[in-house]
């Protein structure tokens, strides 16, 4: 519930902060709704389009109508994917619109206390310290490893939560032993002549949860000719923050980040997360009114690549890979392909793998559901994306779906795991696949 | 404020969950693709069948609410904006294409269906359906035809009204008619059909449509003709269509267009030439052949600097989706963007384009022009920023000034965007005042309540005729 003065300090906030021009540039064509995946699944509503949601923010910002709960159900649904931004011939910048209007929402909404306990905890105690970060997945490790799981899973503790994330308990990876992850290596050399010099952005969950495919995408890069270097110092990047309306907080991050890189003379910025490497990319945006800080953001930007692209740039696939026969399909990140505006390479890493077929399943480009914390407070939602996705992926008969960020990959083995498929389709990150098929 | 009792009875009608009046349900149909237009509607409702439209015209005749029927809202002439308030009619569950009948090569399809699905569909079995407007991606059935909109095709193949063989139509009394048939010849009695063509949602509800198709052609070029001198290209136009060769499509692309157009496709348009054509033709391979060796020496003798043939399909495919994204790459340049879409006979389109020029200096403001150039279609397009109201009153004197041009020209105010609300004000200047007087005793023979888009086409205050030159 948002109260009455809540609601008018929103709307004044829209009127002073949201950018006017920005809004103007949307030219209310609609070339956008097609490829908008709330608008398609919630039966055509414009409420639930780019276009409308870009109206419904000019008409707070000009006093037309309240921020009233519409309103905020009309945002709170949307996926944040942007899917709506290459599609746009204007070049409106959604995401940037979106970020704004969730920030001046949050910072005017007394949440109720549940709510604010669990945002204080994760996004302030948890996520911006790498530490904490290790301790918490390390408790995950240690309930999965003590088989504590098996027994909540048995009582039925789960089941105390949406469905999905009683599903996705059961899907989340075994998480390295506390040691493995902060006694990380910092330096490697490259296996072959030196190439390029790279920084590697490990990203909080890939470091964590998925170490295994951080360790992967060292020992590709170090293939291709690059010395790698994970500098110390890096925090998060702060999407979760940002796309939930903290931005001040999203912002302390990047400023940290873009210390921490600065250390190291790199020709590229490395990441193997698209949902990263998207905010990454957006850092010159997110300090843009902070002038001391322009030409660092600026800077940082522009050394950023993901791992797909600096594997085929560096010829990775004229590489001898091989696996067994079968048929793969891949799931675009939607932050990999619609802002870091990555989707051939990956295509391609996969086309030169000896023995697999590839097959493209339809709408390969559509959001699958996961869009950061969305599947756990938007299940409906989610859940309804998921199942017709997995209907796709049913139709190419893989016997293997890959993605490139972590939570897409959560999310498709979730799929799998709805489907009952478990077994028989295995979901992984493009970077394991590829090293599977180089040794 | 639509009455409780009648809403009951609507939504009797259509069930709750096609019933929608929260504030944000009706603000997100407030709008069109038409810069500055803005009003909200009292409800918005989707009926789930043609049954439902009848009865819910019926409702609203008989207690006098405007009705707006609304496909996509991508027109560009206000045409779906509820100036007078009322229902927003849509057609999302009213979507389907019914029947391909390949014996009379025709397509009967629901108004909701979307232009480019509909095409995908016809070309899959074989068949072709030529009118595709820019907007083709979202406009549907329904909105082509009422506002009889035309497409790069448009030159060798016609537009919208050409293909409409049969609509059923829900009139506002609630009464259903079917106009025309499957048929290649029918005179019996007045021509429905066509009056109900670009009628914008003026005179009924269209509830299903039958379109004529035409075979595939078997090949296609595609080629880009460039120039550093405007009007040159518009001369090529003409001495084309003179030496009598009727290519698919002549689209003329401007400087600032073709930079735009660049800048969000990024396919290599040159971007330091001052114009481009873009030029189409179909039918069996020698013949196209020979057609594209014929033109391209005709650009290159009205000084063309370079012209270039499409490689592949995939290549001339770019060249033509990037062509249709003109209007809103332009509109990234500037936070308004106001196009105009006046028509002259193909022979006066190089005067047309050195008119519009000389207009744009003589009053300051700032105008790109892109559009299909074969049909004399011009798209003049004016990128300035509504809350500057000194250049919005240059702008609109300017688009006064190429109204009345294209009119002394032979021309018209619209090629093909519509009247709606935004040329009403001028329509008088192009049908005189006995041409408006017929218009106006259609209209309230068929629609006497005035329930049917009110406030189009018919402006309450008229625009005082400029005169060139004075
Ligand atoms: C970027 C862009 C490019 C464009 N390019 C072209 C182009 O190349 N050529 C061209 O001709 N136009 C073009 N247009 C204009 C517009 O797309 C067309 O007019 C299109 O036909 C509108 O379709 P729609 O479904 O969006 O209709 P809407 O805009 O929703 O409605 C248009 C009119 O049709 C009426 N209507 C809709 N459905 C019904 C129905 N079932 N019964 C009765 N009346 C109905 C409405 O009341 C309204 O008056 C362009 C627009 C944009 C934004
Ligand atoms: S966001 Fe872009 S594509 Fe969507 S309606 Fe606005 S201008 Fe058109
Ligand atoms: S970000 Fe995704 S869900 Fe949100 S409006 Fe854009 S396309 Fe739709």
């Amino acid at each position: 519930m948002t109260t009455a003065r809540e609601r008018e300090a929103i709307q004044h906030d829209f009127q002073t902060k949201m950018n006017e021009d920005e809004l103007l540039n949307c030219m209310r064509c609609g070339f956008c709704l097609p490829a908008c995946p709330t608008y398609i699944e919630s039966g055509m509503q414009e409420k639930y389009s780019p276009r409308g949601r870009i109206a419904l923010m000019k008409a707070v910002k000009d006093g037309l109508i309240e921020p009233d709960e519409e309103v905020e159900r009309s945002l709170d649904l949307c996926l944040g994917c942007r899917a709506c931004e290459p599609v746009c011939p204007s070049g409106v910048k959604y995401g940037e619109l979106l970020e704004d209007a969730r920030d001046i929402i949050n910072q005017n909404k007394k949440h109720s206390l549940p709510v604010r306990m669990l945002r204080k905890g994760v996004l302030d105690g948890l996520f911006p310290h790498q530490n904490r970060m290790i301790n918490v997945s390390s408790l995950l490790g240690m309930y999965q490893r003590s088989g504590l799981s098996k027994v909540a899973r048995k009582i039925g503790f789960m089941e105390l939560f949406p469905e999905s994330m009683a599903t996705m308990e059961k899907v989340l990876p075994s998480v390295p032993k506390r040691k493995e992850m902060k006694h990380r290596l910092r330096h490697f050399e490259p296996d072959i002549v030196k190439k390029a010099t790279v920084a590697f952005f490990t990203g909080c969950l890939m470091d964590t949860m998925f170490l295994e495919t951080n360790q992967s995408t060292i020992t590709l890069l170090q293939k291709v000719g690059c010395e790698v270097v994970v500098p110390e110092g890096q925090l998060c990047c702060g999407a979760l923050h940002g796309h939930s309306g903290e931005k001040e907080k999203a912002k302390q991050m990047a400023k940290q980040n873009i210390e921490a890189f600065e250390q190291v003379q790199a020709d590229y910025i490395i990441t193997n997360a698209g949902g990263c490497g998207a905010f990454l990319i957006g850092y010159d945006h997110l300090l843009k009114d902070e002038p001391e800080w322009a030409d660092r953001a600026k800077s940082f930007v522009s050394k950023l690549k993901d791992i797909s692209a600096i594997l085929v740039d560096l010829d990775f696939h004229h590489q001898h890979l091989r696996l067994p026969d079968q048929i793969v399909t891949y799931q675009d990140s939607c932050h990999l392909r619609n802002v870091m505006r990555t989707f051939d390479e990956p295509r391609t890493l996969l086309k030169a793998i000896g023995g697999v077929t590839f097959k493209e399943m339809e709408g390969a480009d559509r959001c699958c559901g996961s869009a950061g914390i969305y599947n756990i407070v938007e299940p409906d939602m989610s859940m309804q994306i998921l199942d017709h996705k997995m209907e796709h992926v049913k139709e190419t008969k893989a016997a293997t779906i890959v993605t490139a960020n972590p939570g897409c990959l959560l999310q498709m083995k979730l799929g799998i795991e709805r489907e009952g498929l478990t077994g028989r389709i295995r979901a992984v990150h493009i970077v394991d696949l590829l090293l599977e098929a180089l040794n | 404020m639509i009455d409780s009792k009648i809403r009951e009875q609507l939504v009797a009608i259509v069930g709750n969950e096609n019933y929608d009046d929260t504030i944000s349900g009706r603000l997100v149909y407030s709008y069109d693709a038409t810069p500055n237009h803005q009003e909200l509607p009292d409800a918005v409702i989707s009926p789930k069948d043609k049954q439902d439209v009848c009865q819910i015209l019926k409702v609203c005749n008989l207690e006098k609410i405007p009705i707006v029927a609304r496909g996509s809202g991508s027109n560009l002439c206000g045409g779906t904006c509820p100036v007078e308030g009322g229902i927003v009619l849509l057609f999302k569950h009213m979507n389907q294409l019914l029947e391909i009948d390949k014996e009379n090569l025709t397509v009967t399809v629901q108004p909701g269906l979307i232009t480019q699905d509909m095409i995908k569909q016809v070309e899959a079995a074989g068949l072709f359906y030529p009118p595709d407007p820019s907007s083709m991606k979202i406009s549907t059935i329904g909105g082509n035809i009422s506002e009889n909109s035309g497409g790069l095709r448009g030159l060798k193949y016609g537009v919208t009204r050409d293909y409409v063989l049969a609509l059923e139509v829900v009139l506002p009394n609630g009464e259903m008619i079917h106009t025309g048939g499957k048929l290649a010849k029918d005179v019996a009695g007045y021509d429905l059909t066509r009056l109900f063509v670009g009628s914008e949602g003026t005179l009924g509800v269209i509830t299903e449509a039958t379109l004529k198709l035409i075979p595939k052609p078997e090949s296609k070029k595609t080629m880009l003709a460039l120039y550093q001198d405007i009007e040159a290209a518009a001369r090529s136009v003409s001495q084309i269509i003179a030496k009598r060769i009727i290519p698919t499509t002549l689209e003329f692309l401007d400087k600032h267009t073709i930079r735009a157009v660049e800048d969000f496709a990024q396919i290599g348009l040159p971007t330091d030439v001052e114009a481009i054509l873009l030029i189409e033709q179909d039918g069996p391979p020698e013949i196209v052949a020979r057609d594209i060796q014929h033109i391209a020496d005709i650009c290159r003798s009205e000084q063309a600097v370079d012209v270039t043939v499409a490689k592949s399909d995939e290549e001339a495919e770019k060249l033509t989706t990037a062509r249709r994204t003109a209007l809103s790459a332009l509109a990234r340049l500037k936070p308004t963007t106001i196009l105009e879409d006046a028509t002259v006979p193909r022979s006066e389109i190089a005067t047309m384009v050195k008119a519009i020029n000389d207009i744009a200096i003589k009053h300051n403001v700032k105008i790109s022009t892109f559009g299909h150039a074969g049909d004399g279609n011009l798209h003049p397009t004016c990128l300035t920023d509504v809350r500057d109201k000194d250049e919005m009153e240059r702008v609109e004197a300017a688009f006064a000034d190429i109204f009345a041009k294209a009119i002394d020209l032979g021309g018209t105010l619209t090629g093909e965007h519509g009247v709606g609300v935004m040329k009403s004000p001028y329509l008088e200047w192009k049908l005189g005042e006995a041409g408006i007087a017929v218009m106006k005793g259609i209209k309230e023979a068929i629609d006497p309540n005035n329930i049917m888009n009110p406030g189009k086409m018919f402006a309450k205050e008229l625009k005082k005729r400029v005169v060139i030159g004075e």
